[in-house]
């Protein structure tokens, strides 16, 4: 049931879907529905290494709504010197690339060579990026120059033979990290981080390292993330990224994911992904429930997940 | 003639599609104590289930009193009066001991605490265990031997009509072992009926009325304790003869070349300034009491702990360990004495725990999983690992299958200087004799080998050298004729090998080793 239950739950889905609504399977609403689940997709797949090796992150959301704003900042600074051009996007791209990575070091060097707990560091630097970039727009909103936004549209719009960049990119991070998470050495060592660290250093694993590496590739990977979302409005606020931390870590949940570490599965990431952005697309395309109660659909499946998770660990003992 | 209190006839349990016990009748009688002896994997531990209502029987009856009974829960069993003491404690880490002893039955005095007479009732049982914990002490703080300390006085503290013990003297030192069978002796003249299980036969012998032998999930022998001695106990278990439990020690010869030479290894708070050589071929055996130092010393030396050494000389070549992996590189190996907290993720299959130290030989990015499995299959010829099927839970394997597993772990490694810690605990004694064959053909083969083991005849009997630690530095090494048990006590407790009165040797001193 583990394996199959949230498959079954996105067959669902999609079958009500399209009972409901006859635009629900057309081409522009599944597009429509890839492109917004990439940016938690994303993260999410960055997350389901982290929560694997044991570990929690808390501060991806407003970590984005940061390196979003700071993006922004750059790009604009740079204009009078660069102009409009392909180098001032791939300045703004490396920007976000290495304060993602930073910004995961930076939770991941508390946690690790610190010994503070998950938890603790990640809600306080929650709280920091989300402060910084509210600071940084002085309470309002941090705008992309109007040329810079014309031209770097295309990145969120456009995409190859119908397919946007948003959803390849989500597509080829899905793939690289199932493939290191089921057939790697380092996928091995997340999950016996996450079983049990002791056994992990006495087998010669460096736990440490192991789990300094999940949570850069986290930040790098919200990194990404950002440079894909902030093309679609071409601005950052204090409400950018708000709750995403949530939306990953529940994506991973429901497709079955250890909360307490010790088994990942990416494939089952993206599943939990596409559950929770449907949710919210097909209450959006009908009116039988209030796309209000959003919320509470999703929370009632979180927690059917786990129970569902539960009973088959229950029955396979 | 004592009357029977709870149970077992022809009962069998199975697991899915395959039966773990076949049939087993067993009779507890008050006042009387009950010996369950096996080879791991034998059934014990799921008959004792089975009697104290964690597991239902899939077949036969359960009697109490006469009666046939069916325990729906533990709590019905509690509440018959059955009290199960488990391998694997079953204390809550984080509360203290006073708060575990009451846990669920706490006292009350209108609806607040009566805090002041559980203190008493607290105070009085520690006592009665002559156990020296503080009750305020947390649970976690507490060590494995005090956590069973705190354990029985738990049981004492529920007035059972019948005791189950899971290997209780595993983790006790000779003088807890002592306390807990006075304690026995007090409980089964009150009428109590207690089963336990161990390993040790002398205790075994010493301690029950009556014994029951059990090999593959059926009951071989089921009589009085006088009628049959530890030799017959030995073989009935294994079903063949182990007489010569420990392989010859072909000796050491002297031009043996030095493999391992350590100057200086402090390991701050367990051991200071440890030097001492290792040769090829040889097995060098370090006793002493438990807390001399022993472990960090060697997880020192490997890297796994913070040490520091003047100097480490392997292979005639000086080296610096500073993690566990550079000792790895080097063929230097350490065996864990925790197999389960340590040693084996044990929600995994034995494919993957058994890659896990040395997944760099199966691929540097990719793991090649075929190449795995052809290591498995190897491992479980090589070292006679008993599983029903190859993609079981490793936590589901008897505790000498997973010991094997482990030793099969670390020797993909290819160590040449193998440490081995405690390579025998809480193993049946078949696979205890394959393990001595093993380490006595792995020195043969030139490699050399450092075990450090509480278990005295494993100690005299396999080892070539022995170097007793006591408080964090060596006593003394004994070699050939000089060791005996009387020698390496001697040195434990700080006194000289050899005495012109053996009678010097205070009682305490025999009693506390372990």
């Amino acid at each position: 049931m583990a394996v199959i239950g949230p498959v079954l739950a996105l067959i669902v889905l999609v079958a009500i879907g399209a009972m409901m609504n006859s635009n629900f399977l057309s081409a522009a609403n599944i597009t429509n529905v890839l492109a917004r689940s990439a940016f938690i997709g994303i993260i999410a797949v960055g997350m389901t290494f982290v929560i694997t090796s044991g570990g929690l992150d808390l501060s991806v959301g407003s970590m984005a709504a940061f390196i979003a704003g700071l993006m922004i900042l750059v790009m604009n600074a740079a204009l009078p010197s660069l102009g409009v051009g392909i180098p001032i996007i791939l300045l703004g791209m490396v920007v976000a690339l290495i304060a993602g990575i930073a910004a995961g070091l930076l939770n991941g060097f508390l946690i690790t060579s610190l010994g503070i707990e998950a938890f603790i560091v990640t809600l306080g630097s929650m709280g920091i990026y989300r402060s910084l970039v509210t600071w940084l727009a002085d309470g309002g909103t941090l705008s992309l120059d109007f040329s810079l936004r014309t031209f770097y549209r295309p990145v969120y719009f456009d995409g190859i033979l119908g397919v946007s960049w948003p959803i390849i990119v989500f597509a080829l991070v899905v793939i690289i990290g199932q493939i290191i998470m089921s057939r790697s050495v380092f996928g091995r060592h997340c999950a016996a981080t996450g079983s049990n660290e002791h056994v992990a250093h006495y087998s010669n694993v460096n736990v440490n390292r192991t789990r300094l590496i999940t949570y850069a590739a986290l930040g790098m990977l919200v990194g990404i993330a950002t440079i894909m979302y902030v093309p679609r409005l071409g601005s950052a606020s204090s409400s950018t990224g708000d709750l995403w931390e949530l939306e990953a870590i529940a994506a991973v949940i429901i497709g079955g994911t250890v909360l307490k570490g010790g088994f990942g599965r990416v494939w089952g990431t993206v599943i939990g992904v596409l559950i929770l952005s449907l949710i919210d697309n097909i209450l959006n395309l009908t009116d039988f429930v209030s796309p209000y109660l959003n919320g509470a659909i999703q929370g009632v499946i979180i927690i059917l997940a786990v129970i569902l998770q539960r009973e088959s660990k229950a029955a396979n003992r | 003639m004592p009357a029977p209190v709870l149970a077992l006839q022809d009962v069998s349990k199975r697991f899915g599609p395959i039966e773990v016990l076949h049939g087993i009748s067993l009779t507890l009688c008050s006042g009387e104590v009950h010996a369950l002896i096996g080879e791991n994997g034998a059934g014990k531990s799921t008959t004792m289930k089975i009697l104290a209502g964690y597991q239902p029987a899939s077949e036969g009856v359960i009697l109490l009193d006469g009666k046939p009974v069916t325990f729906d829960s533990l709590r019905d069993g509690e509440e018959a009066g059955i009290v199960m003491i488990h391998q694997e404690f079953n204390l809550a880490e984080q509360l203290t001991v006073e708060q575990n002893i009451f846990l669920g039955r706490e006292l009350k005095k209108g609806w607040l605490l009566d805090k002041s007479e559980m203190r008493r009732l607290t105070v009085s049982y520690l006592k009665r265990v002559e156990c020296s914990v503080d009750p305020d002490a947390l649970v976690s703080a507490l060590s494995n031997s005090e956590k069973q300390m705190v354990e029985i006085a738990k049981a004492l503290s529920r007035d059972a009509r019948v005791l189950i013990m899971d290997e209780p003297t595993a983790v006790l030192t000779n003088r807890e072992r002592k306390v807990l069978f006075e304690q026995v002796s007090a409980l089964r003249a009150t009428g109590t009926a207690i089963l336990f299980t161990s390993h040790k036969l002398d205790e075994v012998a010493e301690v029950s009325d009556q014994v029951t032998v059990m090999r593959d999930g059926a009951v071989v022998y089921s009589g009085p304790s006088a009628e049959i001695d530890e030799d017959g106990m030995a073989t009935t278990m294994v079903g063949r003869d182990v007489s010569d439990l420990y392989p010859p020690k072909p000796g050491v010869p002297s031009e043996a070349e030095t493999v391992l030479s350590v100057k200086g290894l402090t390991v701050p708070g367990f051991a200071e300034g440890l030097s001492f050589d290792l040769k090829q071929g040889e097995i060098l055996g370090i006793g002493g009491l438990i807390g001399a130092g022993r472990t960090e010393a060697m997880e020192g030396l490997c890297g796994l702990r913070a040490a520091s050494v003047e100097s480490v000389t392997l292979f005639g070549e000086p080296v610096q360990l500073k993690t566990p992996g550079d000792a790895q590189r080097r063929g230097l190996c350490y065996l864990t004495e925790d197999r389960k907290l340590r040693g084996l993720v044990l929600d995994w299959g034995m494919r993957e725990n058994l890659t896990l130290q040395t997944l760099f030989k199966f691929g540097s990015f990719m793991i090649d999983t075929r190449a795995e499995d052809a290591a498995l299959s190897h491992a479980i010829t090589e070292f006679d690992i008993r599983a029903g099927s190859r993609s079981v839970r490793v936590g589901n394997l008897s505790g000498g299958n997973q010991q094997k597993l482990l030793l099969a772990k670390v020797m993909l490694s290819e160590p040449r200087i193998l440490i081995v810690d405690e390579p025998t605990r809480g193993i049946d004694i078949g696979t205890k004799q394959q393990i001595y064959v093993f380490l006595r053909k792995l020195a043969a083969q030139g490699h050399a080998i450092i075990m450090i083991t509480s278990e005295m005849p494993e100690l005299i009997g396999l080892a070539d050298r022995i170097m007793v630690m006591r408080l964090g530095q060596f006593a003394g090494s004994l070699v050939g004729p000089e060791i005996s048990e009387d020698s390496i006590v001697r040195l434990s407790m700080g006194l000289e090998a050899t005495s012109s009165n053996t009678a010097a040797v205070p009682p305490l001193a025999q009693d506390r080793f372990s």
